[in-house]
C-alpha cells in the first residue's frame, strides 16, 4: 500500500526523521486522504443527519462500486497500462447475475463463484492479448470492451432479471445498527484478494514492472506473468463491483457499467496513483472513489439545481485531475518532464 | 550502370513490392485490401447493390462525419496523445451553433462562428493543459469531457432540446449533387486534401511526427514543441466542432448524447489505418480507410440485421485482428 519509488513526488523537506520521510514517500497517499476527510467535514456542515446510520450505509452504498471499479483499474496502472474494459466487465457481470441468480442461497453461492471466474477470464484475455500480441493495452481493452459490452447485451437484451432480496440486503444492509454490510465487505475484500497479492512475490513483481520495465526484466522479474496477473486482478475486482451493483440496484442491465470506465480512472488519478506506472495502490483510490461520491452528496445538500450538478461534478473532476496528474509542479527539470 | 538495368529488367514481384514497403504503408495497403475484400463479400453475401457507386457514395456520405473527427483524432494521437473529450465538444458546439442560428439561415454565419469557437477554446485548452502543464491527455480529455458535458446538460435544460438546424447547414449535410455526390463527403474530401498536405507536405506536419517520435529530441533540436501539440489539439477541436454541425444537419437538429457513438469508433479508425497510438507514424490515407472500412462494416452488418449485441462484438474482433495483422510491438528487454 505504500508508494515503492521514491521519487520526486512530494515537495514536502527533505528531513530524514522517520515520520518525515514515511510522510514524503506517501505524501499522494496522504493528499487524497485529507481530500476526502475535507470532503466529508462539508458534508457533515450541511447536512447535520450525516452521522446518522441509514445516510452513513447509503453514502457507503453509492460508493461501493466505484470503490471496486477504481481497485480493478488501479491494478493495471500500477504496471503503466490502463483497462478500458473494466465498465463492460462489470455490465456483463451485472448482466449474468440478473439471467442466473434463484432464490436459493446453494445457487447463489455458485452463481457469485461462477461470475468471479468469468471476470477473472476477461482479464486474463485482457493480459494474453497485451502480452503476447505486444499490442498497446488502451488498444486492447478499448477493442475487448467493445465484445464484453456485446456479451452482456446478448445476455440481456432489455433491463430487468431477478436478484434476490435477500442478496441485495446482505450486501448494502448494517449491522450493530451502524456498521453498512458494504464496508465489511470492503474490508473482507481488502484483506483477503488485495493484501496477499500486494505482500506476495507476483504483487512486488507488478510494481517493478510498472517503475521500469526492462530493468525489472534484467533483475529477474517474469514480466509476462506479472502483467497477466495484474490485469487479472483487475477482471477480477471489476466482477466484485458487477455483484456489488447487481446488489444495490436488484436489476440487471448491459449498459449501467460503461460509465465507469472513465470514473475508475478518474479514482485512480484522485487517489494519487501515477499513471506512468510503479506506484500508488488500491489505498488511495479508496479514498478517491469516496470524494467523487462525496461530491455528490454535497451538491445534493448544497441544494445546487439539479441541472447545474453535472457542471459542478464536471468542474471538481477536472480540478481535482489536474491537480493531482499535474507534474510540472514536482518535476523541476524541463526534458524530465517531457518524458 | 549494368546493376540498374539488371534491376529494371527484373519482373515486377508483387511480394517483394509489399515487403520492401515501410511498417506504416504496408497496414495502410493491408487496409485497403480489406474494403476490397468487404465490398466483395457485401456483394456477395449481403446484397448485391453493395458495389454500386450510389451505395457506396451513401456510405461516404455517412463515413463522412466520422471521417472529419478521425481526421483531427489522428493529429492528437500523431503527436503521442489521445483526445478523449470528442464527444461532448461536438455537443455543445452543435447546441450553441444551432441556437444562435435559430433555425434561420440568416443567422447561419454567427452560428457558425460560436459552434467553431467551441472547439476552438477546447482545444486550446486540452492542448495548454497537455504542454505547458503536463497533465497526461487522456486524464485531462476525460475531465474536460465531464465538464463540457455538464455545460451542455445546463444550457439545454432538464427537456433535451430539440433546435432545428438552418436549412444551409442540413443541405449541407445531406444533399446530394447531381443524384450521385453528397456534399458531405465534398468537405471531407477538401479536409483531407487539407490534412495530407499540411501532415506530409509541410514543416509542421514534419513537426507534428517529430514530437510524436521523441519530445525530447525534438524539443533540443529546436522545435517549439507546446505549439505543436496545441496546434493538434485545437485542430482536433475544430474538427470535432464541424462534425458535430453536420451531424446536427444531418438529423435536422441537434440533441444530448448526439456524439456519444463517435469517440471509440474515431480512435479505432485511426488505429485501424495504421497510425500508432504512440504516436509518431502513420499515414492519413491509412485514417480514411479506417473509417470506410469502420462504415461498410457497420452498414453490412445492419443490412444483414445483425443484433446491435453482435455487432459490437464483431466490431471488437475486427479490431483486435487488425491489430495483430500490423500492429504488434516490438519486445521490451532493457
Amino acid at each position: 500500500m505504500t508508494t515503492t519509488r521514491v521519487s520526486s513526488v512530494s515537495p514536502v523537506a527533505r528531513a530524514d526523521s522517520p515520520l518525515r520521510r514515511w510522510i514524503n514517500r506517501n505524501f499522494r497517499l496522504l493528499l487524497a486522504y485529507v481530500v476526502m476527510l475535507a470532503l466529508l467535514l462539508l458534508n457533515v456542515v450541511l447536512n447535520p443527519r450525516f452521522f446518522t446510520p441509514p445516510v452513513i450505509t447509503s453514502t457507503s452504498n453509492q460508493a461501493m462500486t466505484l470503490v471496486f471499479a477504481g481497485m480493478a483499474q488501479t491494478s493495471v496502472v500500477i504496471t503503466g497500462g490502463i483497462d478500458l474494459s473494466v465498465g463492460p466487465i462489470i455490465s456483463l457481470c451485472n448482466s449474468l447475475a440478473s439471467a442466473l441468480f434463484t432464490e436459493s442461497v446453494a445457487s447463489a453461492v455458485g452463481v457469485i463463484v461462477l461470475l468471479l471466474v468469468v471476470g477473472a477470464v476477461c482479464g486474463l484475455i485482457n493480459g494474453l492479448i497485451v502480452v503476447y500480441g505486444r499490442l498497446q493495452p488502451i488498444i486492447v481493452t478499448l477493442a475487448t470492451s467493445s465484445i464484453f459490452s456485446g456479451l452482456a447485451l446478448v445476455v440481456r437484451p432489455r433491463p430487468g432479471g431477478f436478484i434476490p432480496g435477500w442478496y441485495g440486503d446482505l450486501l448494502t444492509g448494517r449491522v450493530l445498527d451502524w456498521v453498512p454490510n458494504s464496508l465489511i465487505f470492503l474490508v473482507i475484500v481488502v484483506a483477503l484478494v488485495w493484501i496477499p497479492f500486494r505482500r506476495s512475490r507476483l504483487g512486488m513483481w507488478v510494481y517493478a514492472v510498472g517503475s521500469n520495465e526492462g530493468a525489472a526484466y534484467l533483475s529477474g522479474v517474469n514480466v509476462n506473468r506479472a502483467k497477466i496477473a495484474a490485469y487479472v486482478m483487475s477482471g477480477l475486482f471489476s466482477a466484485i463491483a458487477g455483484l456489488f451493483l447487481s446488489a444495490s440496484t436488484l436489476s440487471g442491465n448491459a449498459t449501467t457499467g460503461a460509465v465507469y470506465t472513465l470514473q475508475s480512472i478518474a479514482v485512480v488519478v484522485l487517489g494519487g496513483t501515477s499513471l506512468f506506472g510503479g506506484m500508488g495502490g488500491v489505498a488511495g483510490s479508496l479514498a478517491g472513489a469516496f470524494s467523487l461520491r462525496l461530491i455528490n452528496g454535497i451538491l445534493f445538500f448544497a441544494k445546487v439545481n439539479p441541472l447545474q450538478q453535472p457542471l459542478y461534478e464536471g468542474i471538481v473532476i477536472l480540478i481535482a485531475v489536474v491537480a493531482g496528474a499535474s507534474r510540472i509542479f514536482t518535476v523541476r527539470n524541463r526534458l524530465d518532464i517531457m518524458r | 550502370m549494368t546493376d540498374l538495368t539488371s534491376a529494371a529488367k527484373a519482373p515486377f514481384s508483387l511480394r517483394t513490392w509489399f515487403t520492401r514497403l515501410e511498417r506504416q504503408d504496408r497496414s495502410v495497403v493491408v487496409a485497403y485490401l480489406l474494403i476490397v475484400v468487404l465490398i466483395a463479400a457485401g456483394t456477395l453475401f449481403v446484397t448485391p447493390n453493395f458495389a454500386s457507386p450510389t451505395f457506396l457514395l451513401q456510405q461516404l456520405r455517412q463515413a463522412s462525419f466520422l471521417g472529419i473527427i478521425a481526421a483531427g483524432q489522428m493529429a492528437v494521437i500523431l503527436t503521442g496523445n489521445i483526445d478523449l473529450s470528442i464527444s461532448w465538444t461536438l455537443n455543445l458546439a452543435a447546441v450553441l451553433a444551432t441556437s444562435v442560428a435559430a433555425g434561420q439561415d440568416s443567422q447561419l454565419i454567427p452560428g457558425l462562428l460560436v459552434g467553431i469557437g467551441v472547439g476552438v477554446i477546447v482545444g486550446l485548452v486540452n492542448g495548454i493543459g497537455v504542454a505547458y502543464l503536463r497533465i497526461p491527455s487522456m486524464v485531462l480529455t476525460l475531465g474536460m469531457n465531464a465538464l463540457l458535458k455538464g455545460a451542455t446538460v445546463l444550457y439545454t435544460g432538464s427537456a433535451p432540446q430539440f433546435q432545428k438546424t438552418p436549412e444551409f447547414l442540413s443541405q449541407l449535410a445531406t444533399q446530394v449533387l447531381w443524384d450521385i455526390i453528397p456534399v458531405a463527403v465534398l468537405v471531407w474530401a477538401a479536409i483531407s486534401l487539407l490534412n495530407i498536405v499540411v501532415l506530409h507536405r509541410s514543416a509542421l506536419g514534419r513537426k507534428t511526427y517529430a514530437v510524436g517520435n521523441n519530445e525530447v529530441a525534438a524539443y533540443l533540436s529546436g522545435i517549439r514543441t507546446p505549439r505543436v501539440i496545441i496546434g493538434a489539439f485545437v485542430l482536433s477541436g475544430v474538427m470535432n466542432a464541424l462534425a458535430g454541425l453536420l451531424i446536427a444537419g444531418n438529423a435536422g437538429r441537434s440533441f444530448n448524447e448526439m456524439g456519444e457513438a463517435y469517440l471509440l469508433p474515431a480512435i479505432a479508425a485511426v488505429v485501424i489505418g495504421g497510425t500508432s497510438i504512440l504516436g509518431g507514424s502513420g499515414k492519413y490515407v491509412g485514417t480514411v480507410a479506417g473509417v470506410i472500412l469502420i462504415r461498410l462494416l457497420d452498414a453490412g452488418l445492419s443490412i444483414m440485421s445483425v443484433t446491435p449485441a453482435a455487432r459490437q462484438i464483431i466490431f471488437g474482433l475486427v479490431i483486435l485482428g487488425m491489430l495483430f495483422l500490423y500492429g504488434r510491438g516490438e519486445r521490451v528487454r532493457t
